[in-house]
């Protein structure tokens, strides 16, 4: 059977990670490649990196990590951040990544999506949605790093990038993340049975049981998590210990 | 020949970087190429892959390795990673039926429905050759990273050397004399990966 992934997420400007991570001795702990290869030891499934460099130079420094990271880091690797052209994402693929992300460009020019599928395969195309509840049962999906409301409806436009070939969906919780208080299990409930790709989920972790929750309860296929391992509040393994131990498909 | 060195053929499929990168990491000697030359005087032979089936047999084509590749695994160590599993059948399924290199019997399906497809992700293979060099060090249902959405269907059972449990048992390597093929991606499945391919160097090294 096919496991849960735990999914470490970094974020990335100019080359550097973004919001220091302090505990682990790493030589260059501010290094993108070298933390992705700490956590590969450590035992994460995948790695995801968005590059949130605010320039023109965003290309050039996404090609040149996806390049880097090939060299050290032996599991599939994510990269995200201003890739608009299916000629980008050929480049980004070719220096080793498995995968690309793609958010407000998706938004804005839907068939990046069906190229991308189309000329690389479904399997290395994620969409990243960012929704923020707007009643009950609806998200709005957001674009422009969450400063953009698109009046698009999550659970349509999830269903939508499915249709045009999109391998996967990176969900990000825009009134979760950033809290510690939990995935938001109905958003990624309401997503993941609405369609037949893997749902990352994002946004919201602080306890182990968050993690449990949004898989068990909500259907995520992985989970995306950041400052509770960057800050050494959990390791990797603690994670995939006690998800083991809830009775989750892991691997160790 | 002076140096003998692991050719891991190019032929404008996905992921031959991530392949060489690995080789490289285990202190493999490798050279990467789609030249006939290269490849003949090679030790040994990495097929890796990600992409068409059908296209990738006609890169194979224009690069005049077809013939060749069935002439040199008949003599020197060959590994076969995903496509390069697949392309050793005889034909598959995908888009319209396609030609393989026939050098194993069976065919290329899609995997059944009733799960998602592409099969991705870490999975679990049962080892059913316990005495698999390729498996030394490897425990039993351990999980390695797999990106697929075909199967290998074969004719023969007895060269299946692993299976995985995706709804249906599909074929997760196989192994026949000096032929071994990988349908999952040890060059992505970190340390475990690692050991697949230095047991693959190691049984290189001795066959040279």
């Amino acid at each position: 059977m096919i496991t849960k992934r735990i999914i470490p997420c970094l974020d990335v400007s100019k080359g550097r990670v973004v919001k220091g991570v302090s505990f682990i001795n790493l030589r260059d702990a501010g290094d993108p490649v070298e933390l992705a290869a700490y956590y590969d030891r450590e035992g994460a499934d995948e790695i995801i990196f968005l590059d949130i460099t605010a320039s023109h130079e965003r290309r050039k420094t996404v090609v040149e990590l996806a390049s880097k990271t090939a060299e050290k880091v032996f599991i599939p690797y994510t990269i995200g951040g201003g890739i608009n052209r299916t000629d980008d994402i050929r480049e980004i693929l070719k220096k080793g990544a498995d995968k690309i992300s793609i958010n407000t460009s998706a938004v804005e020019n839907p068939n990046l999506i069906e190229e991308g599928a189309r000329f690389f395969g479904s399997q290395c195309i994620v969409v990243a949605i960012d929704a923020k509840r707007i009643s009950n049962s609806n998200w709005e999906v957001y674009i422009h790093g969450g400063r953009t409301p698109t009046g698009l409806d999550a659970v349509q436009w999830a269903k939508q990038v499915e249709d045009l070939g999109a391998g996967e969906i990176l969900l990000t919780s825009m009134d979760k993340d950033g809290t510690k208080d939990g995935y938001d299990i109905e958003l990624t409930h309401a997503i993941a049975s609405s369609i037949n790709i893997p749902v990352i989920a994002s946004g919201g972790a602080g306890k182990l049981e968050h993690l449990r929750d949004v898989i068990k309860l909500a259907g995520a296929d992985a989970v995306l998590v950041a400052s509770i391992f960057h800050y050494g509040e959990f390791t990797v393994r603690q994670a995939k210990e006690y998800l083991r131990k809830e009775g989750i498909n892991i691997r160790m | 020949m002076n140096e003998k060195y692991i050719a891991i053929i190019d032929y404008n499929a996905g992921n031959i970087k991530s392949v060489a990168n690995a080789f490289q990491k285990i202190g493999a000697l490798i050279k990467v190429s789609n030249s006939q030359k290269i490849i003949r005087n090679a030790c040994a032979i990495v097929m890796p892959g990600v992409g068409a089936f059908g296209d990738s047999m006609k890169n194979l084509e224009i690069f005049k390795l077809t013939d060749l590749i069935r002439r040199e695994i008949k003599r020197k160590p060959f590994l076969g990673i995903c496509l390069g599993l697949q392309l050793l059948f005889e034909y598959s399924t995908e888009k319209e039926q396609n030609e393989g290199l026939g050098i194993l019997k069976g065919y290329v399906d899609k995997i059944p429905d009733g799960v998602k497809i592409p099969h991705i992700g870490w999975n679990q293979i049962n080892i059913l050759k316990k005495d698999s060099r390729i498996f030394k060090n490897i425990e039993n249902n351990e999980n390695f990273y797999f990106v697929h959405s075909f199967s290998a269907i074969c004719e023969d059972s007895s060269i299946i050397s692993s299976t995985t449990d995706y709804g249906t048992l599909l074929t997760a390597s196989i192994e026949r004399d000096n032929i071994f093929a990988l349908q999952f991606h040890p060059e992505k499945s970190s340390q475990k990966g690692m050991i697949i391919l230095e047991n693959f160097m190691n049984y290189v090294q001795e066959e040279g």
